[in-house]
């Protein structure tokens, strides 16, 4: 009878906060697949919250009877995301699935990217003032990269103890987009100035401007934020390998199973920083709320900057277009599409929309550079 | 309180001109890479080759 107790003695060790982590697991799981939110990674994340959040779980390191046993998703953590090299692998896949042509064919859309950033620092700035140290404040502000892997390379880095907030925090928002942005684009513009209508001119783009593109912009970035060189690097080979067109196995390597596999054991090793004595807490709450404040301001920026350009330009352009500065590709500019479709069903403003979509993905990354190069200076 | 309030204005401010200035100087590469290497001309190369 006394085994047969034994047996049963782990539940003992259960704590509401750790029942609490299970409901987190399962609404991020819920989100995924019922939502279908980002599911590639909510899912993993739900399910390795709940993996970590078990009495004494063998899925993490613990000391059982004074044994200190490694458990497989730190072991994990440690070979690929403390090491960033899951993190780089997966810039390689995500580097190779973007086309560059709408920037290149208009490359002044560089500058909304440019703006849409804004809710980075804007968030730092509000984090500072609220007392996280400066470190801390950059892990939380990356968060409006509205990119996962720029948010994690970031937080990784200043080995914030936010970690896990910040990625649920930062892939949540990026499936939210479609919810976040378009109040706060409504917000800040007028129903005239979302009528504008842009024309579209394209512009072919040749083979050899697209194979230097990304070996030019690794060698500025480099000189400029030299921290940036693994990020910005890495994204900009995986472009290279697709527009050589010599490499079209490895692209598609590159795309397709590469990123799959990083992505599973992504999600489920950031569950690994879910534990619930780091994960609940006011810190955390807060955190949220300025990845959101993160992303709001992100969208501000990029449609006031355009509002901004409107007050010297004969030709006006669609100030919604600026929303799609974040990194959040291809959904900002699907939004803004529909968003354009909505007031004028002859404004199709896909073309410039992802245009300034791409460029975000870069100025997102050397955002991220920047924040690196900055905080050490300051 | 005033000390971090004019950090964190230094942090934004920093920031934005970091990059706003990459945005510019990778936006006149584009251009530059587009005006050396025109599309059209590599096009019309190419159907002169077949």
């Amino acid at each position: 009878m006394q085994e047969i107790l034994s047996l049963y003695g782990n539940i003992a060790g259960l704590t509401p906060q750790m029942v609490i982590m299970w409901v987190i697991g399962g609404v991020l799981i819920y989100l995924g697949i019922v939502k279908k939110m980002e599911p590639s990674l909510l899912v993993p994340m739900g399910f390795g919250a709940i993996l970590v959040n078990l009495p004494n779980s063998g899925a993490v390191t613990q000391t059982l009877n004074g044994v200190l046993t490694e458990g497989p998703l730190d072991v994990l953590f440690n070979a690929g995301i403390a090491n960033e090299i899951f993190l780089l692998l997966l810039f390689i896949g995500i580097g190779a699935m973007i086309d560059f042509t709408p920037l290149l064919a208009n490359p002044q859309m560089m500058l909304f990217g440019a703006a849409a950033q804004f809710g980075i620092f804007f968030t730092i700035s509000l984090a500072i003032l609220f007392g996280f140290s400066l470190q801390d404040a950059a892990s939380v502000g990356i968060i409006g990269a509205a990119d996962g892997p720029t948010s994690i390379f970031v937080a990784n880095y200043y080995h914030s103890s936010y970690l896990g907030a910040i990625i649920v925090a930062a892939y949540s928002y990026m499936a939210l987009v479609p919810i976040i942005q378009p109040p706060v684009i409504r917000l800040v513009t007028t129903k005239k100035e979302r009528k504008i209508h842009m024309d579209y001119n394209p512009r072919s783009v040749s083979k050899t401007a697209k194979i230097l593109f990304p070996i030019c912009i690794t060698v500025v970035a480099g000189l400029i934020a030299p921290s940036s060189v693994a990020l910005v690097g890495f994204l900009m080979f995986g472009n290279l390998i697709r527009e050589c067109g010599v490499l079209n196995s490895l692209s598609e390597t590159a795309q397709g199973t590469l990123a799959n596999l990083i992505t599973l054991m992504l999600g489920l090793t950031v569950a690994s920083q879910m534990r619930a004595e780091d994960f609940l807490n006011i810190r955390t709450i807060f955190i949220l709320l300025l990845g959101l404040v993160a992303f709001i301001f992100d969208t501000i920026g990029g449609v006031l900057f355009a509002k901004f350009l409107n007050l010297f330009l004969k030709k006006k352009i669609n100030p919604m277009i600026g929303a799609c500065g974040i990194s959040a590709f291809p959904m900002s500019a699907r939004v803004i599409t529909q968003m354009a479709l909505k007031e004028d069903p002859t404004n199709v403003l896909i073309m410039q929309a992802t245009g300034v979509n791409v460029s975000g993905q870069v100025a997102s990354v050397i955002a991220g550079g920047i924040i690196l190069s900055l905080v050490p200076l300051i | 309180m005033a000390e971090n309030f004019l950090a964190s204005l230094r942090v934004m401010g920093l920031g934005m001109l970091g990059i706003f200035s990459v945005a510019v100087a990778l936006m006149l590469i584009m251009m530059l890479l587009t005006k050396l290497f025109p599309a059209k001309k590599e096009d019309d190369k190419n159907r002169d080759g077949e």
